[in-house]
């Protein structure tokens, strides 16, 4: 049995076609398709924070959570992990769910109240102040892990983890220190939804993790394209020669 | 140790040894339990050794150290057999007079027996000690009578017979039939019916299949599963390697904790036994059938006691949690159908299948099947190991077993289930127990802790206890969890300090639904449970903090004042010696007197004091 | 680096990735902590990204990154345990080894820490100095016990 929770990316490996309630309407979807994803394509709103369609969902945030069964056998689940079945009854909105995400961000909120993204979705949901106790004004990371993910399965070269356990835990490269495996190609600061990941471009180098990258400039227009490392990854990965890469979108 | 070629040979094995053995040669069975190794079982085996050379009786008297007797509170226990005779409290100095007495005389040593607290009657026999009467021991039955590290001795007492049985005369689904026949469900706390789980995974068309035994008994106040692993560690593997058999799991492994080195070392002796007598290998017993088991050490994460936690950590993970489904059941270790059960369910398996699945469901109630077994522990008289049939109530377990509270005090909760579990008052001390009476009253079964508490525990701060184990145990991954803990913690934190508002009751009620309702696993959803329970049927404790700043079972430290009473007082000035601040001062043989701003609370002069003239308040 | 000492360890395993916790494991229980050098000839070996060995290794209380101290102190802190008042005996060999729990001596012989449960709730409080078990730990008998070890 396979176990593959699949995405709109990979539409034609989905089962057959199966019908569920979302919100009392019924609708047909197919099956193994995350509830998510059906839900979303069906004109539903659900919330959510560590979701990625290019990534695989581990269901950190919590937010997309949605009510499944009938009264009074009802489960909470999280939609970006759960399959569409057959028959399945879901309320995006109920009382339970409501309330469950609204506590997550006003959770959110006291570990990072200064995250705009954070007091935007949580005024969405009538949250504006934070009734809980705030350890770090400054804290930005929600801790969704979207950076690891990406670095891990969409660049493939796992440069950052998170280190530690409870509310301590944190994204870190090994041992805190520069990592060799890195290729400063800015993917992670790129995903994270609240700019957390320091980032800087200076006369040809690129900061990021505490490394300097120097930049490759276009062959042709001279403006930089990306870190020499990330070229030599992508030659690597391609089997292509690096000169390949060291020309920009544009000019090719 | 032969390599049993075949059921018949096996058989033929057992008769002879059986032949061999003398039911009435003198045997001295010291516990190295976990309640007796601490208190010095080695020494008094060591002591039984030398004494037994130097009398010559070293050929005539059997010596053996074995698992957990059950009445941890009697530490040292030492049991003599043929005459059933029990002592408690035993050290080497006491080991020459029992060897006098008792193995050459054939008296008892008065002194070392079981007193009544209350009727100061003696039972020298374990027959007569309330404290087995009631109990129906399964699976701690063979544990105070044989050494853990004999395989000759579990045969003896019938060990392998239900794999015998097993591999002779059941197919694979009689196995998982008369599994979910006896009404078995997991003993490690969610209770899932055995039989289904193992169907599921036996249905699944997908190879190889892996059986896992957890023995991560990671809730404090637990240690029934230790003593299991420690003292009978071939139940395990038999019921392990049934198990495989029918749902046709090639590979096993058990995980322990390692702060368990004793049960990691017997199991590992007792699968290199097993591996050599042919139990386990390929061609099991000459069945066609293999499987082996290799151990899997823990490495200290509470979260790991989760399905989906542990097997992420035996594939070299870190001891996350993962929605379900899949379940394990379906897609498990390295994506592959794996059952996971934990110490007790697998030791129970055995005695189902040698007895039958009726025998079993005729014990307990309608939907909790068989025995359990508990750590009675706390602030009872006799703890223990207790094994029990479901539906015995908390009563019978804490006053009949446990002969009631230390020194009469008042009975005020038991918790049970661990963390994950609830507090209990008074008014259910007749509630059957089973897995969904508990649940009714807002706790769990969990893996079988029962800890007792009298007026001098506070529940505020008992709550706090379990929420700040939870917190830091809590893996991190998902929102509610680990936002949800930090965010409790610092309420009772703040409670405790006097700063408390009624509304924070509500406050943490609102979390609660939330961490219930949308954490990943186990041990954020129920991590709500010590936190409802408490407010719930102990909310006066909470508002005594609260409103009145005021700790009534004395043990917030923040809330307590320490004064001294100038009548009792003698100026000896011990109490000045013990503070560490300088707090105290006054002059000699003269009433002294303690500066609260400068008073840490540490109590050091309430314990120094012999006059009883520091007040706590 | 003791390499020697890493390829003794390493060959106990086939060198899959499953193999990273008990591999890690061992070198804990050889070293005292897990040295940088070793965990990337392990990274290597395993064939696992550095990134996860650092995330477990910062992960399970069982891993230090730094060195830990001769003997193993661990003083339970389980729920019966906490009852007894546990944190007492924590303090008191705090006071006693002039360090703080989580921490090694500067001598390098003990290190103090807490855990949830050592499974001998009936003798509560409980310690362990390394694989020994001591019950009814009351704060006087901490000198006689650390003496054992000095």
């Amino acid at each position: 049995m396979v176990w593959k929770i699949s995405d709109e990316t990979a539409y034609d490996t989905l089962g057959d076609e199966v019908r569920l309630t979302i919100n009392g309407v019924t609708i047909r979807a197919p099956q193994d398709q995350s509830l998510l994803v059906t839900a979303r394509q069906n004109g539903f709103e659900i919330p959510t924070l560590c979701y990625h369609r290019d990534l695989p969902s581990e269901g950190q945030c919590r937010l997309c959570v949605v009510e499944i069964g009938e009264h009074p056998r009802t489960q909470i689940v999280n939609s970006c992990t759960y399959p569409t079945q057959a028959g399945l009854v879901v309320q995006t909105h109920s009382e339970t769910v409501v309330q469950s995400r609204r506590i997550v961000l006003e959770l959110l909120l006291a570990r990072t109240p200064k995250a705009k993204l954070i007091q935007e979705l949580a005024a969405a949901h009538g949250v504006y102040e934070s009734r809980f106790k705030t350890d770090d004004p400054e804290e930005l990371c929600i801790l969704c892990g979207l950076c690891v993910r990406t670095c891990r399965e969409v660049v493939g070269v796992s440069a950052i983890s998170m280190k530690g356990r409870t509310p301590d835990k944190q994204v870190a490269t090994p041992f805190m220190e520069k990592s060799s495996a890195c290729i400063g190609c800015g993917s992670c600061a790129f995903v994270c939804p609240t700019n957390v990941i320091p980032y800087t471009e200076k006369d040809g180098i690129r900061t990021i993790w505490g490394r300097d990258f120097e930049l490759q400039a276009c062959n042709v227009c001279g403006n930089y394209i990306a870190p020499k490392y990330q070229l030599e990854h992508w030659a690597k990965i391609t089997g292509d020669p690096v000169e390949t890469f060291c020309v920009c979108r544009d000019c090719r | 140790m032969p390599r049993f070629e075949s059921i018949d040979h096996l058989r033929e094995y057992r008769r002879q040894l059986m032949a061999k053995r003398d039911a009435n040669q003198p045997q001295v069975l010291v516990c190295a339990g976990p309640g007796c190794l601490p208190m010095g079982s080695e020494e008094v085996a060591a002591a039984f050794r030398e004494e037994l050379e130097k009398n010559g009786l070293a050929a005539k008297v059997v010596l053996k150290e074995c698992g957990c007797h059950g009445l941890c509170a009697g530490a040292v226990r030492v049991l003599i057999r043929p005459q059933e005779i029990t002592y408690q409290h035993v050290t080497s100095e006491d080991v020459p007079e029992i060897v006098e007495k008792t193995l050459k005389e054939g008296q008892v040593v008065d002194r070392l027996v079981y007193e009544d607290l209350h009727t100061q009657e003696k039972a020298a026999y374990k027959k007569d000690i309330p404290f087995f009467k009631g109990q129906m021991p399964i699976v701690l039955r063979k544990l105070d009578i044989i050494d853990p590290t004999s395989l000759d001795d579990y045969l003896a007492l019938g060990g392998y017979r239900g794999l015998r049985k097993a591999l002779m005369e059941m197919k694979p689904d009689d196995i998982i039939d008369a599994i979910d026949h006896s009404g078995l469900r997991g003993r490690g706390g969610g209770g899932f019916p055995t039989g289904r789980k193992w169907r599921i995974c036996q249905e699944v068309e997908d190879e190889p299949k892996f059986i896992i035994c957890n023995g991560d008994e990671g809730d404090p106040g637990a240690f029934m599963d230790r003593a299991v692993m420690e003292g009978d560690p071939h139940a395990v593997l038999e019921g392990m390697i049934i198990g495989a058999f029918a749902i046709g799991a090639s590979k096993g492994y058990i995980y322990v904790r390692h702060e368990y080195p004793l049960a990691v070392s017997r199991l590992q002796l007792a699968i290199e036994q097993a591996r050599e007598s042919g139990f386990l290998g390929k061609n099991i017993l000459r069945s066609g059938f293999d499987f082996d088991i290799k151990i899997s050490r823990g490495a200290g994460a509470f979260v790991c006691g989760e399905e989906t936690a542990l097997i992420h950590s035996m594939e070299g993970n870190i001891g996350e949690p993962s929605p379900r489904p899949p379940y394990p059941a379906q897609s498990g270790l390295f994506g592959k159908p794996t059952v996971i059960n934990n110490v007790e369910t697998w030791a129970n398996v055995p005695e189902i299948i040698n007895l039958g699945a009726d025998w079993f469901a005729n014990i307990g109630t309608e939907k909790s099947k068989g025995t359990k077994v508990f750590s009675l522990v706390g602030a009872v008289n006799q703890t223990g190991l207790v094994e029990v049939p479901m539906g015995t109530t908390l009563r019978q377990i804490v006053y009949d077993l446990g002969g009631g509270l230390r020194q009469d005090r008042e009975f005020k909760a038991v918790q049970t289930g661990g963390p994950s579990g609830g507090c209990i008052p008074a008014q259910f001390l007749d509630l059957p127990v089973d897995y969904d009476s508990l649940q009714s009253v807002g706790s769990i079964m969990g893996s079988g802790g029962m800890i007792v508490m009298d007026t001098s525990s506070c529940m505020v701060d008992v709550a706090r206890y379990f929420i700040n184990f939870l917190y830091q145990e809590s893996c991190g991954k998902c929102t509610p969890c680990r936002e949800g803990l930090k965010q409790i913690l610092f309420i009772l934190d703040e409670i405790i300090h006097g700063r408390g508002q009624e509304e924070h009751l509500g406050l943490m009620e609102e979390l609660c639904n939330a961490m219930s309702a949308a954490s990943i696993c186990g041990l954020g959803k129920s991590a709500v449970n010590p936190i409802r329970s408490t407010i719930k049927y102990f909310r006066e404790e909470y508002l005594a903090h609260i409103r009145d700043k005021k700790c009534h079972a004395l043990v917030c430290r923040p809330l307590l004042k320490y004064t001294v009473d100038p009548e009792t007082c003698t100026g000896c000035l011990a109490c000045v010696r013990e503070c560490p601040v300088g707090a105290i001062s006054g002059k000699k043989k003269m009433a002294q007197e303690i500066d609260q701003e400068l008073c840490v609370k540490c109590g050091l002069c309430y314990e120094a004091c012999q006059f009883e003239a520091v007040k706590i308040e | 680096m003791d390499l020697p000492r890493l390829e003794t360890i390493l060959s106990r395993y086939e060198g899959e990735s499953a193999d990273l916790i008990p591999v890690l494991q061992d070198i804990q229980d050889a070293y005292s902590y897990l040295p940088k050098e070793e965990l990337h000839v392990v990274s290597e070996r395993l064939q696992v990204p550095l990134t996860q060995i650092y995330s477990v290794a910062t992960f399970f209380k069982m891993f230090s990154l730094i060195p830990k101290g001769k003997h193993q102190i661990k003083v339970c802190t389980g729920t019966t345990c906490h009852l007894k008042g546990s944190h007492r005996v924590a303090e008191s060999l705090s006071h006693r080894l002039g360090v703080e729990v989580g921490y090694t001596t500067k001598d390098m012989q003990f290190s103090l820490d807490t855990v949830g449960c050592l499974g001998s709730c009936a003798q509560a409080p409980v310690m362990m100095v390394d694989d020994k078990y001591f019950g009814r730990t009351t704060v006087d008998k901490v000198p006689k016990i650390l003496k054992l070890y000095k």
